[in-house]
């Protein structure tokens, strides 16, 4: 039997534990989705409208550097979210998302979800947890990187 | 009185403990860019490799000597070193040929306890270089893989390129080892995983409170390793750091190692988080 779209996000650790109804009022802004390997969820510069729960592969985040190419800065796996720029204006993607191996996701409608954010803001703010701790762990996760701990002589 | 005259016969063929023994470098191995393994083997004598986590003091004769944890055991029963080349010493260490001659003064220190951890999870966490150290303890967990339950072993390097013993960790998943690695950085052609390795823990510890985590890397990794640990349910005294300090004399007595009451050399490098983790934290040690 094929599973709802609030079961999917129930099952995933960014919406755990969040009420039916809020996950039923969530729902309404998502479908199902499942892309190839090298398909792009989005790139640089275009619209950011929606956002991705993925389920299942790997999703390459990339930045393109002139005289070094494409750089892969981050990597999302399954249990994590792409895609935070649907968050804030102007809603324009500022990286590459890119799918390393066939992904199964949940695709959530930004302008959507912002708009029921708008009308519960106990709902909004609930989401707005969730996503700051999400966008927390990625500045640490740069921060550390930034350090080029492994890189530096003396370093283990 | 019988024992006696036993003990002068011993001194009287041990070095003392500051006297280095000369090794034979068998082989050397390019791991990744400025990283090699050296095989050691003394001249006189069985090699020495210590238990899991222990160091050497390897010396390259009128340059100097470093502390080199033991990375593994060859077939030949030839002591492995695991080095990097980021200094005086280590360049020429990780220079030295085959066939040439090394000093070494060890092993030294308090390695990985795994007595506390049989029956229960383990997660293995490395940064860079810190794999070595962890090494011959993957080896071990390896070799008595009943002994354990889910073992995970989670690697952090700069790039795909100073990803270490890269043969050997698909060794370890065909032994049954849950092994996951992360670099900081990569080009598009990488298909792995992008990201700091305590990332990879959350995954990783399913059962808290029967989990003991193995940790080395830089100092700063160790401590939000922990911290990752910690937060994922672990107790804190069943997560060992493996200690990086300026070790000089191996044995406790120049105190160039010192962290707060302890001498890394003597009293570590492996200690435990409850013992260790406070310290971390003082700025000023």
């Amino acid at each position: 039997m094929e599973r709802s779209i609030a079961d999917l996000l129930a099952a995933h650790p960014v919406f755990a534990g969040l009420a039916l109804e809020d996950l039923a009022l969530i729902a309404g802004c998502g479908r199902n989705t499942a892309f190839p390997p090298g398909y792009y969820l989005f790139r640089e510069g275009a619209r950011a409208d929606q956002f991705f729960v993925v389920r299942e592969g790997r999703v390459a985040v990339e930045i393109f550097v002139p005289d070094r190419g494409g750089l892969v800065v981050d990597t999302v796996d399954p249990g994590e979210v792409v895609g935070a720029s649907w968050l804030f204006p102007p809603y324009a993607w500022e990286v590459d998302a890119r799918c390393v191996e066939a992904v199964r996701a949940v695709a959530l409608d930004g302008a959507c979800l912002r708009t029921k954010c708008d009308g519960d803001p106990r709902l909004g703010y609930e989401l707005m947890k969730r996503f700051a701790r999400v966008l927390h762990e990625r500045i640490q996760s740069a921060q550390l990187r930034l350090l080029d701990l492994y890189g530096t002589p003396g370093g283990r | 009185m019988g024992a006696e005259p036993l003990a002068a016969d011993r001194s009287a063929v041990e070095p003392a403990p500051m006297t280095p023994r000369p090794h034979r470098v068998l082989r050397v191995r390019r791991e990744t860019p400025g990283v090699v393994t050296l095989a050691l083997a003394p001249l006189l004598g069985d090699p020495e490799p210590g238990a899991p986590g222990q160091f050497n003091m390897v010396g390259a004769f009128g340059v100097g000597e470093a502390a080199i944890s033991v990375s593994g055991v060859g077939p030949d029963g030839a002591i492995l070193h695991t080095v990097r080349d980021v200094g005086a010493v280590t360049h020429a260490l990780a220079r030295a040929p085959r066939g040439s001659l090394l000093g070494v003064r060890g092993p030294y220190g308090r390695g990985w306890d795994l007595a506390g951890s049989l029956g229960g999870d383990v997660v293995v966490v490395a940064g860079g270089l810190g794999l070595a150290p962890l090494r011959p303890l993957i080896r071990a967990l390896s070799l008595r893989r009943n002994g354990f339950g889910r073992i995970s072993v989670l690697v952090g390097a700069r790039s795909p390129e100073q990803l270490l013993f890269l043969a050997e960790t698909s060794r370890w998943r065909a032994r049954g080892l849950h092994v996951d690695v992360t670099v900081d950085q990569a080009a598009v052609g990488w298909s792995g995983r992008v990201g700091l390795v305590t990332r990879l823990i959350d995954g990783a510890v399913l059962h808290p409170s029967a989990t003991t985590g193995f940790v080395c890397g830089p100092e700063v990794m160790m401590r939000f390793t922990a911290r990752a640990l910690m937060s994922a349910g672990v107790e804190p005294s069943r997560i060992q750091l493996s200690m990086e300090r300026n070790m000089r004399c191996g044995v406790g007595l120049c105190g160039h190692c010192q962290l707060g009451p302890f001498f890394v050399c003597r009293d570590g490098p492996v200690f435990g988080h409850e013992v260790v983790g406070p310290l971390m934290e003082v700025r000023e040690l």
